[in-house]
């Protein structure tokens, strides 16, 4: 295990630098630079301001340059400077990871949790109205746009009904401490959490549902029928250990992409995470910025799927792992 | 009976109190306001940066000599008086007395020579360029600051705004690189309210400077700028109370109605009178047919204006007359004639060399209603028999795009600050149309003796002299047509109606809550 896990992160490593050059230069492809937006938006700019910032920014040099400079700082982790923030870019997605992770590690095991259940219960009865109900929500989560999830659910919880917060991630200037606080928190990442969470929930259901059909067919399981055990039993030791390895495999794959939803749920719901500061940046071109949050949200990817890979094997001991 | 004797004097004194605070005109300390703002500035450093948000709040913070009514006429800040001398080349400023920074140094003519002269000479470069008419700055005393002009420069007076102009204290940056100053994170002016806390991608905190100068002002204690990045988000924030300001911009244009019909809630497009944002569409004239008069006025004829005005901006705004928007000083209306009238654009299509090629037209990235804006002139310039596609762009691509010109028509909107000379003349100097910049000649109009007038006007000491010099060129370039101008834009300011003035001077909120106040229900 130990070795399957060190042979992994070596791989891991190159991997990400292969990740960090191929951004590099898609970043560098893009039309206009930061210096240019920055100009662009004080309305006004001689070609000495220009020229000043760029220097500033070491956008002067040539690219395999800049390059070579990025590169050996992000070895050391010295992910660079955020000129447009003024800011170190480590600090600033050190302060903004927190509230992505806990976003989307509340919508994660939100829609995981919840998936699996709606989709054993649906599995268990199929073809009852429950499973027709279910089915169709899910459907329904499925095939709607995240933003027009989210906006609505503004709509509804906080414009009409007043319940929830629809932004932000505390009450500005409340000052709360302690469990005030975190009451606080709680309540703000409801909305964007179950946002995020419905989408994912409506995957992890029909994949659980389709699963459990799939497996409750094999010869096994008829066999444990014929023995006389109880069927909460069957449901839960011989169908639904194997029903979960598919969905384990996709939750592991989704977890890196639920950053991707982060940006659109930060960005509707004022969430002050790392989705939101990428998506600014590359409205800015605030190269550093974004290739530092590619920088880590590849390597969160790369940790969940080997965290998936030793979940795999806790769950299905005969699976054998090999670097 | 102690406590009888105090509730029964409170309830006299609310009695007393209650009448006359319920009058408009009758100020009331305290309370927090709570203002959004897009996107979150990049740094709150007025002499570094000076893109719009930065200048929302730093307005606040920092402050300049002078303030501008709606008229723009320039009435006391940090100079309490000022004289022009008869040759328009001398301007001596008195300062207030007893100012501090918010670092408690105190403010003097020091700090106003060094600003100008040495810190905003080498960062600012719209300031950059009006310094090139100062001969010399002299400080005779802490109290007086006098100006020498190497030729009277018209314009001047207009030019001593936060944004423009802003007071930067000496002691903390003299000597200093001031783009790696660490004291750019926790700004210190001398400005009605004090930096307090950011925290970037939620809020900024500012609160009152309770040692300002100016008696019993401001009336606020703290404000919050909430960093709300979404449109509609903005306008829920606003919905739900948790903001109580939405500066012009913050919602969509087809949100404004919806929010203006809320109960208590006002609107107003005052306060951008010194920025007079006016739109119009570059038109490179680099390019054929584009190249050709009669195609330009054509499609200036063709663009239906006033739909864009009703159906895009809410009716706000004005339709444009020419180059100068109507707030600017040297306004004048009685331009030639560029109203819409697609019969006229059909016959100069006519005889024009127009062949039937494809116009690319150049969208603002700013939000849908510039967007659908595009749509619609391109429909516009169908009816009278042109093609057109539009190309997408985000806003570093349209930067970019318009700095290589690589378009045909491209929209697009300036701020005018107040004056010709400063913020109308860039656009039309011949000499000013080198590519590499989205704000110079970017169509490349080339006319000398447009040129040569411009350059008179800016240094004719005679404000009458001026105005007919400015009528000229207007003339001139209206009938050259070197770009379709649009309207002069509108952008509505929504508050709440028991928060006072929010905008009381021609910047408006970039330097406006010096006097606002909340009134108590």
């Amino acid at each position: 295990m130990t070795r399957f896990i060190l042979g992994r992160l070596v791989k891991a490593v190159f991997i990400l630098l292969a990740i960090l050059v191929f951004n590099f230069f898609l970043i560098h492809a893009a039309p206009g630079d930061p210096a240019a937006v920055m100009a662009g938006e004080a309305g006004a700019a001689d070609a000495k301001f220009l020229a000043d910032l760029r220097a500033r920014f070491g956008l002067d040099q040539p690219l395999y340059v800049q390059l070579w400079i990025y590169l050996k700082g992000a070895v050391q982790m010295d992910l660079g400077y955020s000129f447009r923030q003024q800011m170190p870019v480590a600090e600033l997605i050190g302060d903004r990871l927190p509230a992505t992770l806990l976003l989307t590690g509340v919508a994660f095991v939100l829609s995981l949790v919840l998936g699996v259940i709606a989709g054993v219960a649906a599995s268990a009865r199929q073809g009852s109205w429950g499973d027709t109900i279910i089915s169709t929500l899910a459907l329904l989560f499925y095939a709607t746009p995240l933003f027009w999830v989210a906006l609505m659910a503004a709509l509804v919880f906080s414009v009409w009904l007043g319940w929830l917060p629809g932004f932000g991630y505390s009450t500005i200037g409340a000052g709360y401490t302690g469990m005030a606080h975190v009451m606080d928190v709680a309540k703000h990442l409801v909305l964007p959490a179950s946002t995020l969470g419905l989408f994912f929930m409506a995957i992890y259901m029909r994949m659980t549902r389709a699963s459990m059909l799939e497996v409750s067919r094999l010869d096994f399981v008829k066999t444990a029928r014929a023995k006389g055990l109880k069927r909460s039993v069957i449901q839960r030791r011989h169908i639904l250990r194997n029903a979960l390895l598919p969905v384990i495999t996709l939750a592991g794959l989704q977890a890196g992409q639920i950053f991707g939803g982060a940006i659109l749920t930060e960005t509707v719901f004022a969430w002050p995470g790392i989705g939101r500061l990428m998506f600014e940046a590359i409205n800015q071109r605030d190269y550093n910025v974004i290739l530092g949050v590619f920088y880590i949200s590849a390597a969160m990817v790369l940790l969940f799927n080997l965290i998936t890979d030793v979940v795999y094997v806790i769950i299905d001991p005969r699976i054998r792992l090999t670097a | 009976m102690l406590r009888k004797i105090k509730f029964a004097a409170a309830a006299l004194a609310l009695a007393l109190a209650g009448p006359l605070a319920a009058q408009d005109g009758t100020p009331q300390a305290g309370g927090t306001l709570n203002v959004v703002i897009q996107p979150e500035p990049p740094g709150l450093m007025i002499g570094l940066i000076q893109n719009g948000p930065t200048q929302m709040v730093a307005g606040e913070i920092y402050e300049s000599l002078l303030r501008y009514d709606h008229e723009l006429t320039p009435s006391p800040q940090l100079a309490k008086s000022w004289e022009i001398s008869e040759d328009g080349l001398t301007y001596t400023f008195t300062l207030q007395d007893g100012v501090t920074f918010h670092d408690g140094e105190p403010f003097t003519s020091a700090d106003v020579k060094f600003s100008v002269d040495v810190f905003l000479r080498e960062s600012h470069s719209r300031m950059r360029t009006y310094l090139t008419h100062v001969e010399s700055i002299e400080t005779p005393d802490d109290l007086t600051v006098v100006f020498k002009l190497k030729q009277p420069f018209g314009p001047f007076i207009g030019i001593f705004e936060p944004g423009t102009a802003p007071m930067i204290p000496k002691h903390i940056y003299e000597g200093t690189d001031f783009a790696s100053n660490e004291a750019n994170n926790t700004p210190i002016g001398t400005g009605p309210f004090k930096f307090d806390k950011w925290e970037k991608g939620s809020f900024i905190h500012l609160v009152k400077n309770e040692a300002y100068y100016m008696e019993g002002k401001p009336y606020l204690d703290e404000i919050y700028y909430h960093v709300i990045p979404d449109a509609a988000s903005r306008a829920v924030a606003y919905e739900t109370g948790k903001v109580d300001v939405l500066p012009g911009g913050s919602i969509e244009n087809f949100e404004v109605p919806r929010v203006r019909d809320m109960e208590n809630t006002c609107i107003t497009d005052k306060g951008w009178e010194f920025f007079g944002p006016l739109s119009w569409m570059w038109v490179n004239s680099n390019n054929k047919p584009l190249d050709d008069v009669n195609v330009r006025k054509a499609i200036m004829h063709a663009v239906d204006r006033e739909f864009a005005k009703s159906a895009l901006w809410n009716d706000l705004g004005k339709v444009a007359t020419g180059p100068v928007s109507s707030s600017t000083r040297f306004y004048a209306s009685d331009t030639p004639d560029i109203s819409y009238n697609p019969e006229e654009a059909k016959k100069l299509l006519a005889d024009s060399s127009y062949d039937g090629e494809t116009i690319r037209i150049l969208g603002l990235p700013y939000g849908e209603t510039w967007t659908r804006w595009a749509e619609a002139v391109k429909q516009n310039l169908a009816e009278i028999g042109m093609n057109a596609e539009l190309i997408p762009a985000d806003v570093a691509g349209w930067n970019q795009k318009i700095s290589d010109r690589d378009f045909d028509l491209a929209f697009t909107y300036l701020y005018q600050y107040g004056d010709p000379a400063l913020g109308v003349s860039r656009t039309y100097l011949g000499d000013n149309a080198e590519p590499g910049s989205p704000w110079n000649n970017v169509s490349n109009y080339q006319n000398p003796e447009v040129d040569a007038m411009w350059n008179e006007a800016a240094l004719m000491a005679n404000p009458e002299d001026r105005k007919a010099a400015y009528k000229k060129i207007q003339d001139q370039i209206v009938s050259d047509v070197p770009n379709i101008w649009l309207l002069e834009l509108g952008f509505p300011t929504i508050y709440r109606c028991n928060v006072k003035n929010p905008v009381s001077t021609a910047l408006g909120v970039n330097d406006g809550f010096r006097d606002t106040w909340i009134a108590k229900e």
